[in-house]
């Protein structure tokens, strides 16, 4: 018994972990929808083409090679250079940004005042519109992404386990500096949302954008300025996810993981996407340990089920909705009739 | 005016018709999408194949092959869309690529009267030719595998009391092997443990942490697209030693293995047909399609797995149709005829050299009874520094006799629930 509670205390972390790399996916969704009331479908894809840019840049891959090739009959891939991974994350930033402005001055702009559901419907076409982009961008093979993040397991967390239970725990040190960067984040979002300028205006756009919008704020900037972070958010996402498994057009499902994270710790939280993102990590996690393990769930039920963790998530996200609609952290749905 | 009338309506029917000499080969591709990266040399190596029959010997039989591509995004429902909006250009053969796509198709298919090739996917019992007249699932199936993955590590050393861990896709796709695992299982005396992984399987922690607890002998993978390449690097994480990893031929491409680097050096995969770009057909690829410009794709998947297999079917749906010219006397031939030069189908050792295909794939041949070929498997595995795939075995056969009964009792299960009678 003693062995199976090292077990679950292993999942437990490992849950913690995920729970970190759900929320920063999650992260970017809230920001937009706290400053624009958008929900913004697009955001997995946006993480896909920021590691997609990334990994171009980093390679020095030539833009729409394939198209050049096809039109002119040049035989041109590369540049021939290699860009160091933190110059390459500063033009991914750049390119964000411009995407940003792209996205505020040919769709949302002239989109103002429309209901929620057509914003949403206008993600939707944002979202396969810039798949296709980068798709002719940088082509569709699984591209390695290096950007000198440690990966494998955590030998001294796994000696110091060892010799303390006898049992030495599995952490992935990338799992270590997903937690370390997304706690940077959160804490550079808040101080920014807080104590700047730009971060006040921002808030208060979320609060009444005309109201915002009397007192001389501009709605254009602080859009584009929300859609940059947002884009910042997603390519720090598109770096961790794209670290495991390759930079692959499958990375723009990551936004599945980010609903039920949503759903729990409301749509409007910055706090709520971290803790929601802990809460779903570990639940699904300890479920699904719990349940696929004979020596519990087979002695206690007399059976055992596995691979839980995708609807086990929504399960946990609606239960809570059930008694607070608004999610953990979401803010309280008044309306006035 | 008058006088020209008849002249032009003549001329717009023409324009109109459709071409009739030629031999269509839809290709049911998925250049875009999660699973693009699979997609795309599967799909150059299906297209370069006819390209270079077209050039090089002016068709097959001398009636030009065309290729007829259609996206499906590998999704089911636009793979049904797709075989409506092509199975009226005179399609001879599908190849679904995809077993959610297959299973829709078959009653589609049998009923219009036109051939399907699931290559190494799709329902396995569809080998059964009395029951699945128009299905055919040559030179190997899922339940093939499960047994050429247990027939090698019997190879290696003795696995009675060994424990085989089984990851896999939790589909219709993923599912396949259980029964056949479960039952040599029972056979040879090994414990099998299974572990699902549900789509699309970006995150794996539980399952290899499982995997770390229960220290399995061995992992068998049936996976596709992105839980592929986790799996890989999950087990590279858990430092599961990778010469006792093995995967299905869906999990052996160089998609899987190249984001874990050098970490994946050692992983295994199953296959059913030959490795790399040494071989004499693709001298002849390079000169007649890539150089005249005329390449599918890029011209650089040329000798990667996928590829690799996409021209391979190509070739064994370009020797079916020999084998009907052959039967029916006729070039232009028809969608049943096709059928019945797929039936007839024989390819061997020394058909394979003449093609340029030397040692490419196994020698089988198909029969009424058998549409699924002799299940002759080999093994491959991942050498990482030079990045390149070998195969480490010949093609071996599979446990038939486990193997058939399956594939029986599931068949005419099938024909129950459809009231099939079956026949040869």
């Amino acid at each position: 018994m003693l062995e199976q509670l090292y077990f679950a205390m292993e999942v437990f972390l490992n849950g913690l972990m995920a729970g970190v790399l759900y929320a920063l996916v999650a992260l970017g969704f809230v920001l937009i929808f706290k400053a624009s009331g958008i929900f913004n479908y697009a955001q997995g894809v946006m993480a896909l083409f920021s590691a997609l840019t990334l990994v171009g840049i980093m390679d020095g891959q030539v833009p729409f090679s394939h198209i050049i090739n096809a039109t002119f009959g040049t035989d041109i891939h590369h540049f021939g250079w290699h860009v160091p991974a933190l110059f390459a994350i500063f033009g991914t930033v750049i390119v964000m940004v411009l995407f940003a402005w792209i996205v505020q001055r040919y769709i949302f702009r002239h989109l103002v005042g429309q209901e929620p559901i057509i914003l949403f419907m206008a993600t939707i076409g944002l979202a396969y519109f810039l798949e296709g982009v980068g798709d002719l961008m940088w082509g569709s093979e699984i591209k390695k992404l290096d950007v000198g993040l440690p990966q494998g397991i955590n030998d001294t967390i796994d000696q110091v386990t060892y010799e303390m239970f006898g049992y030495g725990f599995f952490i992935d040190n990338l799992d270590i500096v997903a937690t370390v960067v997304a706690v940077l984040l959160v804490i550079g979002l808040v101080i920014f949302a807080q104590y700047s300028k730009e971060g006040r205006a921002m808030r208060a756009v979320a609060d009444d954008h005309q109201a915002a919008l009397s007192v001389g704020v501009s709605l254009n900037f602080i859009w584009i300025m929300v859609w940059s972070v947002a884009g910042f958010v997603a390519l720090v996402a598109g770096i961790m996810w794209g670290t495991k498994s390759g930079v692959q057009f499958s990375l723009s499902l990551i936004a599945l993981k980010a609903l039920p994270v949503l759903m729990l710790g409301g749509f409007t939280s910055i706090p709520g996407a971290i803790v929601g993102g802990l809460i779903i990590g570990v639940g699904e996690k300890l479920f699904e340990f719990f349940m696929s393990s004979s020596a519990l769930a087979g002695e206690l039920f007399g059976f055992t089920i596995s691979a839980t963790e995708n609807w086990f998530a929504y399960v946990l996200a609606l239960i809570f909705l059930v008694f607070r609609p608004q999610g953990l952290f979401g803010e309280k749905i008044i309306e006035r009739v | 005016m008058k006088m020209k009338l008849p002249a032009m309506a003549l001329s717009a029917l023409m324009i109109a018709s459709p071409v009739m000499a030629d031999l269509v080969f839809p290709s049911l591709s998925y250049r875009t999408g999660p699973y693009a990266a699979g997609g795309i040399p599967f799909a150059d190596g299906y297209a370069d194949y006819f390209t270079m029959l077209n050039a090089r010997d002016g068709g097959i039989g001398g009636v030009e092959a065309r290729v007829l591509e259609c996206e499906t995004g590998y999704n089911t429902e636009k793979g049904v869309e797709c075989y409506e909006s092509t199975k009226g250009e005179g399609a001879l053969v599908y190849q679904p690529l995809s077993t959610g796509i297959t299973y829709q198709l078959i009653p589609k298919a049998t009923a219009d009267g036109i051939a399907i090739h699931s290559m190494g996917y799709g329902r396995t019992s569809a080998a059964n030719g009395k029951v699945f007249s128009n299905v055919f699932n040559y030179p190997a199936n899922y339940w093939n595998g499960a047994s050429g993955a247990i027939n090698y590590l019997m190879s290696q050393g003795d696995i009675s009391g060994k424990k085989v861990a089984l990851v896999y896709h939790n589909s219709a796709y993923g599912k396949e092997p259980i029964r056949t695992l479960e039952e040599l299982s029972a056979k040879h005396g090994y414990d099998l443990t299974l572990i699902p992984v549900d789509h699309p399987g970006q995150e794996q922690k539980s399952q290899w942490l499982q995997i770390r607890r229960e220290k399995p002998d061995y992992v068998i993978m049936y996976g596709w697209g992105v839980m592929n390449q986790v799996a890989v690097q999950e087990a590279a994480n858990i430092r599961f030693n990778m010469e006792n990893f093995i995967g299905i031929w869906w999990s052996g491409s160089e998609n899987d293995v190249l984001p874990a680097g050098e970490k994946a050096n050692g992983y295994k995969a199953l296959t059913f047909h030959g490795v790399g770009d040494d071989f004499p057909v693709f001298d002849d690829i390079k000169e007649h399609v890539v150089d005249a410009g005329n390449a599918a794709g890029a011209g650089d998947q040329i000798g990667t797995v996928l590829y690799n297999r996409g021209l391979y079917a190509a070739m064994l749906a370009a020797e079916a149709v020999k084998t009907a010219q052959e039967i029916h006397g006729v070039a232009d031939i028809n969608a049943a005829q096709m059928r019945d030069g797929m039936e007839a189908l024989e390819i061997t050792e020394d058909k394979m050299a003449a093609l340029g295909l030397p040692g490419f794939g196994p020698s089988f041949k198909v029969s009424c009874e058998n549409h699924g070929g002799p299940g002759l498997v080999g093994m491959t595995q991942w050498d990482a520094a030079a990045k390149e795939w070998t195969l480490i075995s010949d093609f071996s056969p599979s446990d038939m006799d486990l193997i058939q009964p399956l594939i029986d009792e599931d068949s005419m299960a099938y024909a129950a629930e459809n009231k099939i009678e079956p026949s040869c």
